[in-house]
């Protein structure tokens, strides 16, 4: 019996010996990926066109293509060419708790860096500039905010959007009356069955929602921004070796302009399932962006008070 | 743990984070009183129709049982909130998507009173049935009709019979209430939910759920024992020997 324990040393011992040099370096989540070989990425299910499913229920997006960039220098740094990829669907609602509960090691949506956020987060440098709008019905003879006034407004659960929207109420005391939904596409169900005369999004998720309406044209999304909404991908706090090897690959995708085919790809060209086209050409708020990247977090409140 | 939390300031609507779980409370404790209420009288007429010498009676009861009971609660809540009010006329299903008022709220009541009904009714089934045969007849042959053998045997009895089950069903209205987050109605569970995700105080805010949740079945099944104490035949099933 005492075999074992000199056996157990010995073999440690081996594996010190035999371990290349970066993995004594490798902390956090880097070590996690290497000790587990599994990066586990977050994605939505219908944040178009960040992060949602085709049509054989895969992950795909802006965002998850970016991500898989991430996760090949992932791969490079720590020497481990097979490392797995494996997807977990996350809501609005449970994307923070499961990223610090460590079930995924990076989210790869349509978040919004905001201050309060980043209390419990870190961001990426931000990869989409949007901002809060509406959308309604065409019919409903909605043209702003102050319409709203006492109807009925859906909002998707955790998101900065119902933030923005809950302070403008409060605000301007329009007495809405909310109803929450789990995701975006059961709040825009909530509008299609008129059951909520609004719904208030960052305005890219609205324009997508419309293009994959069964009658586009029955909607549009109105109002000026209420929110501003710099979107990145999240990662665990106070992990600045993963921190910094992601904000490593972002600049590099931006200085390379490598960029622009991603974006390309994604807003201004035919995607999956149905082969719509956002033809949504690069604001020169994000080209700022990318001359210039930052993970600067905005007020949750929008352009409200707190 | 810092329970401090709740006397934040909250988001929204000028309280603190306590009125929320109050709100909750209070939200949680409608739906399934009123949820109960349905379930409780609904039940009681199907399981009686359940025991009827009828077949006429019977079957359509048997149908109703066995269709609530067996879909799932969640795609119930489901077909109550987004697909019946596509289905009926359509005056009607945009009454109940935009003028009804708190729609949310009383599709939750309604589809927990009418699934807990199913549960009820064979409760009240089983209470009639464990009653002897000779009871039934013996009424019969007394002169009474088959109405006052229900009113005046089979159901006093039945009843007292099936407090302990019906217990159970009670307490499991409350706990089944939180279902009705998924249509929207704010009960506990969801301010809960709500309040972790405005302060990241997760842990905190489902503890104090959890803890109210506990306190309301205890509550329950401590008057539900008080109920089956106060109207025991003495003699009869459960108290001898007390």
């Amino acid at each position: 019996m005492r075999l074992i324990p000199k056996l157990t040393f010995s073999l440690l011992a081996i594996a010190l010996m035999s371990m290349p040099a970066t993995a004594q370096d490798l902390t956090g989540t880097l070590k996690k990926f290497k000790d587990t070989g599994v990066v586990k990425i977050g994605h939505r299910d219908a944040s178009i066109p960040f992060s949602y499913l085709d049509d054989k229920q895969r992950p795909i997006g802006y965002g998850v293509d970016i991500c898989m960039k991430i996760v090949d220098a992932v791969k490079t740094q720590i020497k481990m060419p097979k490392l797995k990829v494996e997807f977990v669907p996350v809501t609005s609602q449970t994307r923070i708790p499961i990223l610090t509960g460590g079930n995924i090691d990076m989210e790869c949506g349509s978040t919004t860096n905001s201050v309060e956020r980043q209390k419990q987060v870190a961001f990426a440098p931000t990869y989409f500039m949007t901002g809060t709008k509406l959308i309604v019905k065409k019919s409903s003879g909605i043209k702003g905010y102050d319409d709203l006034k006492g109807k009925t407004v859906v909002f998707t659960q955790g998101t900065t959007n119902e933030r923005a929207m809950k302070a403008y109420n409060d605000e301007k005391k329009l007495g809405i009356n909310f109803i929450p939904a789990k995701d975006h596409a059961e709040s825009f169900l909530a509008v299609e069955t008129g059951r909520a005369a609004a719904f208030p999004m960052d305005d890219i998720l609205l324009y997508s929602l419309r293009a994959s309406a069964k009658k586009p044209a029955d909607y549009e999304v109105i109002g000026e921004f209420l929110s501003d909404d710099p979107y990145g991908i999240m990662l665990r706090k106070d992990d600045p070796a993963f921190k910094k090897l992601v904000d490593d690959t972002v600049i590099r995708l931006y200085k390379s302009g490598e960029i622009n085919k991603i974006y390309h790809k994604w807003f201004q060209s035919k995607i999956p399932p149905k082969g719509i086209n956002l033809g949504f050409p690069m604001s020169d708020a994000l080209k700022e962006l990318v001359k210039n990247p930052n993970d600067k977090g905005v007020e949750a409140c929008g352009k409200m008070r707190c | 743990m810092d329970f401090s939390v709740f006397f934040q300031p909250a988001f929204s609507g000028g309280g603190i984070y306590l009125d929320w779980v109050l709100s909750g409370i209070k939200w949680t404790l409608l739906v399934s009183i009123l949820g109960w209420v349905i379930a409780f009288s609904a039940g009681s007429v199907l399981g009686v129709l359940r025991t009827a010498p009828l077949t006429v009676l019977r079957a359509p009861a048997t149908v109703y049982v066995e269709v609530f009971r067996n879909v799932p609660l969640l795609v119930q809540m489901f077909i109550w909130y987004f697909v019946l009010p596509e289905i009926v006329p359509k005056g009607m299903g945009d009454w109940m998507k935009t003028r009804m008022p708190m729609p949310e709220f009383w599709n939750a009541v309604l589809c927990l009173g009418f699934y807990t009904a199913s549960r009820v009714a064979e409760q009240v089934r089983s209470g009639i049935q464990s009653i002897p045969r000779g009871q039934t007849e013996a009424g019969l042959a007394m002169g009474l009709t088959r109405a006052q053998v229900y009113r005046h045997v089979l159901l006093p009895m039945g009843y007292r019979i099936v407090i302990p089950p019906l217990t159970s069903e009670f307490l499991t209205i409350f706990k089944n209430s939180s279902v009705a987050l998924t249509i929207g109605v704010l009960e506990l569970t969801a301010q809960a939910q709500q309040i972790s995700e405005y302060t990241f105080r997760t842990f905190e805010a489902f503890t104090v759920a959890t803890l109210v949740y506990v306190l309301i079945t205890l509550t329950v099944t401590v008057a539900m024992r008080a109920l089956e104490k106060k109207v025991r035949v003495p003699g009869y099933i459960g108290s001898a020997g007390k």
